[in-house]
């Protein structure tokens, strides 16, 4: 498996706002990777820089084995962007957008342009000026989604579009990975990561807090458990890893670290289990936790 | 007690909806006006300040009443001239002079604050889509349409009450200067009600100003028209034109305030039409139909070349187009300047000082070329700065993602401010040559000497362009100092001998070093320096644009 993009240490600041703090990235070949963060965590900086828009102050950058910088026009023959606020030329219309920018990195395909109209529901003959948000937002998707490319960098691509659309947007990207392209897709709806992502990057205030398969992160958390016992379980104050207890005689309601669930099944084991919910953690959760203000957290 | 709880309800909802469809009025105004706050008063200053400084002007060229009599009347005369300014009604005092000067420059300028300031509260406010969000709170349907409309008459009657004010300080007959700052005050009212319109038919803000000026500048020609003919031809041709009407009010020359009440009273009807139009509209339509675009683009839509002269066309065909016809302006005023001298001692003294009628001829001809290179270079630095439009619009992003380099988007501009400034002064030289040759005599020899004489301000235009290249490459948060300096230098060219500047001064200016051209000897050192200084400014902002962060 070789290696899309890579980023280590980068760092960026704009004037005294630290942008990137030292920000760490790895998107393997092939995969879809999910960039999380909440609004103004560093996402489209990164994604500025990977495209050479702008310069890191340290740190190194490599995409699809160039320098992101030095080799820009090259490197954007193989790849679509998507931007996150997409504005467009007042007096052009969609659909010259579509062809322009499709041309310039090398050309539309005909057939995948129409049939990615017609699955967007998009008029192509309005001028810019004329679209709604959603709909600007899938004129640069249906001219990055019908480009021939390696790797597609989409920073928030689904703002403003309806489920429906969100709906077809997944299916394109679940097409793309069939296809073999990698997509790195930035953004700050948990569902729409779980749902496309094989691999996830968590990034907080320019720095890279997690990153991994969805069930790595998932040990890191807690796992919810429900049950109801045959008797009053013993020894559950000395257990380590145990949060918010809520004990009713024989039901028992409690949250525990993953790494420590042996030690709670077995205390539950020995007091008789009549019935056992246990639940993994949704991404939400896995959210919170890192994403919850430092020193909150107790 | 049933009594009233009947009647509540009903007349409740009633007075609700005759009140609800203004309020909310006083704060949408206040916004307007909070907005405003730079633009009103420069508009109001630019419009009195031109009339107090041509009455001041006025002054000191022709003191005595028989100067100025003699004056009128060569102006009336001058078919060209009075096309230009319209005739002089009364010609005896300074008051009647400025009120002929400026009466169809002033009313431009007046219709000028008044549209854009209308569109710029009511339809620009709806594109943009910031409407939506005023008009979700509690605010009437034909609120935001009353305050853009009531910033506007604002403007007007600051105008209106402010040129009486500096015209009577200055010694003029009150009635006539009263006259005057009202026949002002009303046309920018009737282009308030022609605003107020053009918003509601427009689906744009650049479309709604667009219709506006191109009524306001077939007011001009139709005038402009009905006043050549004057008593020999369609001199009705001026009743058409709102600014034939500021005219016919005849300040200090008889006073007509009937006109002044055609004027109100058409604007009055244009701005009733407008509410009745805004009633039967949604929110961001308009009434004119929205033409698709095309779904595919076009096969030579497919580089940064092509996309710059999408953007770009429009504007320099609408330039070389004004070039053209300012050009023909000048060059068939050639005439009038030597008319204006005949029975002036003084001035034909210094005339023959000088070396003859010939040399006032290209001296005027070679100050029009200098002109034609100094607006010009407002049209160069401002298709610069395009760029950095692009940039903090967020446009450039998407292209610059694609396989273009920054050097090659920057090119596909740049082109336009270095030939596309060579095409306006082509264009301009072009009209005021075969004009003046017309009128003169020679069409073929002017024309030469006149395009060679724009096209010798081409390395000073391109000098400030390139000074904008270097602003938007190094300086890119400073792009409105690129205004600021093409201001400065512009105003030290053109100001600077009039208050007898130092040398060193005027020498700032690249259009100071431009040979005058036609009259004098053609001399290359002064062009190459121009080109040579222009290339290294853009160099080195092309190589600040390919290093800097983007965005």
């Amino acid at each position: 498996m070789t290696t899309a993009i890579s980023a280590s240490g980068l760092v960026k600041t704009f004037g005294r706002t630290r942008a990137l703090d030292g920000l760490d990235l790895s998107v393997t070949q092939g995969e879809v990777h999910g960039f999380l963060g909440p609004n103004g965590s560093g996402k489209s900086t990164t994604i500025r820089v990977l495209l050479g828009l702008i310069r890191a102050d340290s740190g190194e950058a490599r995409l699809l084995d160039g320098d992101p910088w030095r080799d820009s026009v090259a490197l954007h023959r193989r790849l679509a962007y998507v931007p996150g606020d997409v504005t467009l030329w007042r007096n052009l219309s969609g659909g010259e957008v579509i062809d322009l920018l499709g041309r310039l990195r090398g050309g539309v395909d005909a057939k995948r342009r129409a049939a990615l109209l017609e699955r967007f529901e998009l008029d192509p003959t309005k001028k810019g000026r004329a679209y709604s948000k959603g709909n600007r937002q899938k004129v640069a998707l249906v001219a990055a989604l019908a480009s021939d490319v390696e790797l597609l960098i989409m920073d928030e691509p689904t703002s403003g579009l309806d489920p429906l659309m969100e709906e077809v947007f997944r299916a394109c990207v679940a097409e793309e990975r069939e296809r073999g392209r990698t997509v790195l897709l930035s953004s700050h709806i948990l569902s729409e990561v779980e749902a496309l992502c094989d691999r996830v990057s968590i990034i907080r205030s320019g720095r890279t807090v997690e990153t991994g398969t969805l069930t790595e992160l998932r040990h890191l958390t807690r796992t919810s458990i429900e049950a109801e016992l045959a008797g009053a379980p013993q020894g559950l104050a000395e257990l380590p890893g145990l949060h918010d207890v809520d004990l009713d005689g024989t039901r028992l309601r409690c949250q525990v670290d993953t790494d420590r669930l042996d030690g709670l099944l077995r205390a539950l084991t020995a007091a008789g289990v009549r019935t056992l919910t246990s639940r993994p953690p949704t991404l939400e959760e896995l959210f919170l936790r890192h994403y919850e203000p430092q020193g909150a957290e107790q | 007690m049933t009594a009233l709880s009947t009647t509540v309800p009903v007349s409740g909802p009633r007075s609700a909806s005759r009140a609800g469809s203004l309020s909310g009025l006083g704060v949408l105004l206040r916004l307007a006006l909070r907005r405003d706050k730079v633009m009103l008063p420069v508009w109001v200053y630019a419009a009195i300040g031109s009339v107090a400084a041509t009455a001041v002007s006025f002054r000191k060229l022709y003191p005595s009443t028989a100067a100025r009599e003699q004056f009128a009347a060569s102006i009336n005369t001058s078919s060209s001239l009075r096309a230009l300014y319209g005739p002089v009604h009364d010609g005896s005092s300074i008051g009647g002079l400025t009120a002929w000067r400026m009466g169809a420059f002033g009313g431009v300028v007046v219709a000028l604050m008044s549209f854009l300031l209308v569109v710029r509260h009511s339809r620009a406010e709806e594109e943009a889509g910031r409407l939506e969000l005023v008009g979700a709170g509690a605010v009437g349907r034909r609120a935001p349409l009353t305050a853009a409309v009531g910033t506007a008459v604002l403007g007007n009657v600051l105008v209106a009450v402010l040129i009486p004010v500096i015209l009577i300080a200055l010694g003029e007959r009150a009635s006539g200067s009263i006259a005057f700052g009202v026949s002002l005050g009303a046309a920018g009212l009737v282009f308030t009600g022609t605003a107020a319109v053009a918003a509601q038919l427009a689906e744009t803000g650049r479309a709604a100003n667009g219709l506006c000026g191109a009524l306001l500048g077939l007011a001009f020609v139709v005038r402009a028209a009905g006043d050549a003919a004057g008593s020999n031809g369609p001199g009705w041709l001026v009743w058409l034109s709102p600014l034939g009407w500021t005219e016919q009010v005849r300040a200090y020359g008889g006073d007509r305030w009937w006109v002044v009440a055609l004027a109100l009273g058409c604007a009055a009807g244009l701005t009733a039409a407008a509410y009745v139009l805004v009633g039967r509209r949604d929110l961001g339509a308009g009434l004119l139909p929205q033409r698709p675009g095309p779904a595919v683009g076009a096969a030579w839509l497919r580089s940064p070349a092509a996309l710059a002269w999408r953007l770009q066309r429009g504007s320099l065909i609408g330039w070389s187009l004004g070039f053209l016809i300012a050009g023909a302006v000048f060059g068939s005023l050639a005439n009038g300047v030597l008319s204006l001298l005949q029975g002036n001692a003084q001035l034909e003294q210094i005339i023959r000082r000088m070396g003859g009628q010939q040399v006032l001829v290209d001296s005027y001809l070679a100050t029009m070329t200098n002109l034609l290179g100094m607006v010009a270079a407002v049209y160069a630095v401002q298709a610069v700065l395009r760029l950095r439009g692009e940039e903090t619009g967020g446009r450039a992003e998407p292209l610059l993602a694609t396989a273009v380099s920054r050097l090659r988007w920057a090119g596909s501009h740049l082109a336009y401010p270095l030939a596309g400034s060579a095409l306006l002064l082509l264009a301009g030289g072009l009209g005021t040559g075969v004009a003046a040759g017309a009128v003169l005599g020679d069409v073929g020899g002017r024309t030469t000497d006149l395009l060679g004489g724009a096209l010798v301000q081409l390395p000073a235009v391109w000098f400030m362009a390139a000074t904008a290249v270097a602003v938007v490459g190094l300086l890119p948060s400073r792009t409105s100092a690129a205004w600021g300096v093409l201001g400065g230098l512009l105003l030290i060219a053109y100001l600077g001998p009039v208050v007898h500047a130092g040398q060193w001064l005027l020498d700032l200016s690249p259009f100071t070093h431009v040979p005058r051209l036609p009259g004098s000897a053609f001399t290359v050192e002064p062009l190459l320096w121009l080109t040579v200084l222009a290339a290294a400014l853009a160099a080195a902002g092309l190589a600040g644009l390919r290093r800097r962060d983007l965005g």
